[in-house]
């Protein structure tokens, strides 16, 4: 199952690859949600970490475009379930994350990514 | 049969059947959940306060179930598909990925608030091939410095494992201060043949206040089994080829000494043939 929360934290580890190597780009999703519990101290504490634009962008890929564009300065009770819903909510079971620079696909199924590389891509 | 990790790599050692065996072994259960929250007590985080977690060596998920329990959020690498597959049956709340940890991680600096890995780093020991990226020290390297550089600042990484040598651990101390890392090694129950316990304790930062170096855990182990059979199996092996026979010629000659005290009659007197071996002709 990968989440919005972890693919927001998720890089291209391919040998040399370091420039534009974030955020992995989706390809041929599907997706499935899943309740989980509302936890908003944990969003609250994972904001930082977090990259907006490319949550955003990655969340719009996988179908939910109820998050604003910019990040707001404020956080609401309203805008926390939100990003609850897609940090939290949406797994992604099928499908390929796509590395920009380098090309390289790590292929999704049955909702576990295969991160392996070739030998010659360690680096 | 050695230990499981002289048998095969991870990804093959860890098929279908045994995945199924480990998971569903109680005892194997019983162990990997007293490692799990011995663990999470070394990783000393904040108090009631959920925590995004790495789970290195995830498996079939029997540590992130306690994860879990405990309220954190966790994320979970193995190398092992079958074991995966399991983990996914059990209907786990984090996040798998199939990824080969001496390959090194992708996720972005301080992503983690901190790591745990039970009975994982022992694999890394032995090259599975002659290339120069799958020797243990390089694989080891890759590994520490992603994983440094993925978890949060400060942080802890709390790595149980089981070394075969003193000159392992000291390997693998080495490459991880190399990688940037402070701390050590704890080791509980010490003195006990049966329940020791390596715990690599792995500090990021320290921010000004130096991060205090847990203590082991003292005397013997307490009414759980607290180890696993096969590996207490193989040490008996290994120890009982080079046993000497109790039976000596100083045995014989006491036990004859005994009898003879006793008045026991037709006591073979002693000489020079006392105890003497054969030849080998038969």
């Amino acid at each position: 199952m990968v989440r919005l929360i972890t693919h927001n934290l998720l890089a291209c580890h391919v040998k040399g690859c370091t420039t534009n190597n974030f955020p992995l780009v989706f390809q041929d999703v599907q997706v499935e949600l899943q309740e989980a519990e509302f936890n908003p101290d944990f969003i609250r504490n994972m904001l930082p970490r977090l990259e907006w634009t490319a949550l955003v962008n990655a969340a719009k890929q996988v179908g939910d475009t109820s998050l604003p564009l910019e990040q707001p300065d404020m956080m609401d009770d309203e805008l926390l379930q939100k990003l609850h819903h897609a940090l939290m909510e949406i797994h992604i079971i099928e499908g390929a994350m796509v590395c920009q620079n380098c090309r390289h696909a790590y292929p999704i199924s049955n909702g576990i990514p295969n991160m392996l590389l070739a030998e010659h891509e360690i680096g | 049969m050695s230990r499981p990790e002289y048998q095969a790599p991870p990804e093959i050692y860890y098929g279908d059947a045994e995945a199924k065996k480990y998971t569903q072994n109680t005892r194997n259960q019983q162990i990997q959940a007293d490692m799990t929250y011995r663990a999470i007590e070394l990783l000393n985080l904040p108090p009631d306060e959920p925590a995004f977690l790495l789970d290195i060596g995830c498996g079939s998920g029997l540590s992130g179930e306690i994860l879990d329990e405990e309220g954190h959020i966790w994320a979970g690498v193995d190398i092992a598909p079958s074991m995966l597959e399991v983990a996914l049956e059990r209907d786990l709340d984090g996040d798998l990925f199939l990824q080969d940890i001496g390959q090194g991680f992708g996720f972005r600096p301080g992503s983690f608030d901190g790591a745990i890995s039970i009975s994982v780093l022992q694999w890394l020991l032995n090259a599975e091939t002659s290339h120069p990226t799958s020797s243990p020290p390089h694989r080891l390297t890759r590994f520490f410095t992603t994983l440094h550089s993925a978890l949060r600042n400060p942080s802890r990484a709390v790595l149980q494992f089981y070394p075969t040598s003193d000159d392992q651990i000291q390997l693998i101390t080495s490459i991880a201060q190399k990688a940037g890392f402070g701390g050590g090694v704890v080791v509980d129950y010490p003195n006990s043949k049966k329940a020791r316990k390596v715990f690599l304790c792995l500090f990021v930062g320290g921010g000004g206040t130096q991060q205090q170096m847990p203590k082991g855990v003292e005397g013997e182990d307490d009414e759980h089994a607290r180890f696993e059979r096969r590996r207490e199996k193989e040490k008996k092996r290994s120890t009982s080829g080079k046993r000497k026979n109790i039976k000596d010629r100083d045995w014989i000659l006491r036990k004859k000494e005994l009898y003879r005290q006793r008045g026991k009659e037709g006591v073979p007197r002693d000489s020079k043939y006392t105890g003497r071996k054969r030849k080998a002709t038969f």
